[in-house]
């Protein structure tokens, strides 16, 4: 198969409230930025792909609006309704079609404009469930619940991720929060579906995130760092909650299986250098490990608590501080693959892993409670 | 960043999106609120290949893309599969909180239902409890014609 390659990426600070920008404006910064970094102008780029969600934007086809500051104009574009990731999934193919030589793919959403609770209710079925009132954080609390009392995972393993990751952030200057957070102080915080405490809970962001794909051709002309697409896959498990057991995760499972056979990776552990999974409960980092093969059923706890997955142990997860630091919604697995590269390139800062990174994982979310997984293998060559 | 707001002052425009819907359940979601409406009884469907009671009933399995087949009666009783307490409220809540959430699993089915626990403690619940569907008094055809799950 011909070969794809990110070779541009940028991204704007997460924040709480940003008010400079209105938010298609909001990622025109991003896009800048993505360019800039590959070396390249918007007269490089072929086609574009952005990732919206028309509940988040307040505005039906909202991919319309961000066209113009995505470089549109005059282009082929399509939009991708969900996570960052799987739009550059999409955006991958294209590439690969032999169509295009670059993409763009573009994700953002503006948390603070809305009311998150009302967005996710209306994820559900409105016949059978949205009436409840359940949201992500009620459902994704069934799902922790559930997985903690199949494995014994403790309240304390969970804040053990949420320290750790807090913790991290305070290297990353794109993170929304800056928190230095200890175990106690998550165990400490207050509850709000039990057993998700506050700090066990990702924050509601704004942001806007970009990146380049190119084909082999093109990236080998474009030059610079590529960081490699060796393997991708998604899959995607059954939609009413009550059709899953929400304490296994085997559309994770299949899609890791098929990114890793993709890579050539036959033990995950050992052969992944560093590891962003998407975080938005600190409960989900410690299943997603799990559902990677970073450790075996049930393990997720013992492995968080090892040390293992922080910055310095052998398979650091989410140096850049993961989304219970930063979520754009709709941007947050597009920043986990932009983290990748960023590790992979060796121009990760303060969050760069103790090694030399050759291959690197991002992990992206759709749906509710881990619904559907996208896996993303990439490499230095 | 020099500061913007020094010769602008931010505008915030204060909207809501409000749209009308008026959703067809469907046969086979019709006649499952039906039943629960007048004879307060749960129906869920028999999937022909893989034999799994799908309750609340679908018309296609989730799992085996076919049209599912018989009609079966689920039992009013079942256990707790996973639960939550809902502390914060938002908004859009049909209770007070704290209450529960839970998945339910009736006897006869082989697939959870997500509703509301009540007549206990939110922190006395577990999962594995057994509990019992306790009906509305005034009853229209929807899901909460279900007031909440009560320990048998």
């Amino acid at each position: 198969m011909e070969r794809a390659a990110i070779v541009g990426i940028g991204q704007t600070k997460a924040a709480g409230r940003f008010k400079e920008f209105n938010y298609p404006e909001l990622v025109y910064p991003a896009v800048v930025a993505a360019l800039e970094d590959a070396g390249i102008t918007i007269d490089d780029i072929d086609n574009v792909i952005t990732t919206s969600n028309d509940f988040w934007d307040g505005r039906t086809i909202a991919s319309m609006a961000t066209g113009d500051v995505s470089g549109c104009w005059d282009r082929n574009i399509s939009c991708v309704e969900g996570d960052g990731a799987f739009g550059a999934f999409y955006g991958m193919c294209r590439c690969l079609s032999g169509h295009y030589g670059t993409t763009l793919v573009t994700a953002y959403s503006k948390g603070s404009e809305s009311i998150s609770a009302y967005i996710t209710n209306a994820a559900f079925d409105p016949i059978y469930v949205r009436s409840l009132g359940l949201d992500m954080v009620s459902a994704c609390a069934l799902q922790a619940r559930r997985y903690m009392d199949r494995h014994n995972i403790s309240e304390e393993q969970c804040a053990v991720v949420s320290s750790k990751n807090h913790r991290n952030a305070l290297g990353n200057p794109n993170a929304h929060l800056h928190l230095d957070l200890s175990v106690e102080d998550v165990m400490g915080s207050r509850m709000i579906c039990d057993p998700l405490k506050l700090y066990d809970c990702s924050p509601v962001s704004d942001g806007a995130v970009a990146v380049v794909i190119a084909n082999e051709d093109r990236a080998r002309k474009i030059g610079g760092k590529p960081a490699w697409i060796k393997g991708v896959s998604f899959c995607m498990d059954n939609y009413l909650l009550g059709d899953r057991d929400l304490a296994e995760y085997s559309a994770l499972e299949k899609a890791a299986k098929k990114a890793y056979a993709a890579a050539g990776i036959s033990d995950p552990r050992k052969e992944i250098d560093v590891a962003e999974v998407y975080d938005a409960f600190s409960y989900q980092e410690l299943m997603w490990t799990e559902g990677l093969g970073l450790c075996e059923q049930g393990g997720g706890g013992k492995l968080a608590e090892s040390g293992a997955t922080g910055k310095t142990g052998d398979i650091p997860v989410n140096p850049s501080g993961g989304l219970l630091a930063s979520h754009p919604v709709i941007a947050a697995g597009l920043i986990r693959i932009a983290e990748a590269v960023r590790q992979i390139r060796g121009e990760a800062g303060d969050m760069q892993v103790d090694k030399d990174v050759r291959t690197a994982l991002a992990h992206g979310v759709n749906g509710v409670a881990g619904q559907s997984h996208c896996v993303w293998i990439l490499g230095k060559e | 960043m020099s500061n913007v707001w020094e010769s602008v002052e931010p505008r915030v425009y204060e909207s809501q999106i409000k749209v009308p819907y008026a959703w067809q359940a469907g046969e086979t979601a019709s006649r499952f609120l039906l039943t629960l409406k007048n004879e307060k009884k749960f129906l869920g469907k028999k999937c022909p290949k893989c034999a799994k009671v799908l309750m609340p009933p679908r018309k296609v399995c989730p799992y085996c893309f076919v049209e599912t087949g018989d009609w079966v009666d689920v039992s009013d009783e079942g256990v707790i599969e996973t639960f939550t307490v809902a502390r914060r409220d938002t908004g859009i809540m049909p209770l007070k909180p704290p209450f529960v959430y839970a998945v339910i699993r009736l006897d006869g089915a082989d697939t959870g239902l997500v509703h509301l626990l009540g007549e206990i403690e939110p922190g006395a619940v577990r999962a594995g409890m057994r509990v019992k569907a306790v009906f509305a008094e005034e009853r229209t055809g929807k899901i909460l014609d279900v007031e909440h799950f009560k320990p048998v």
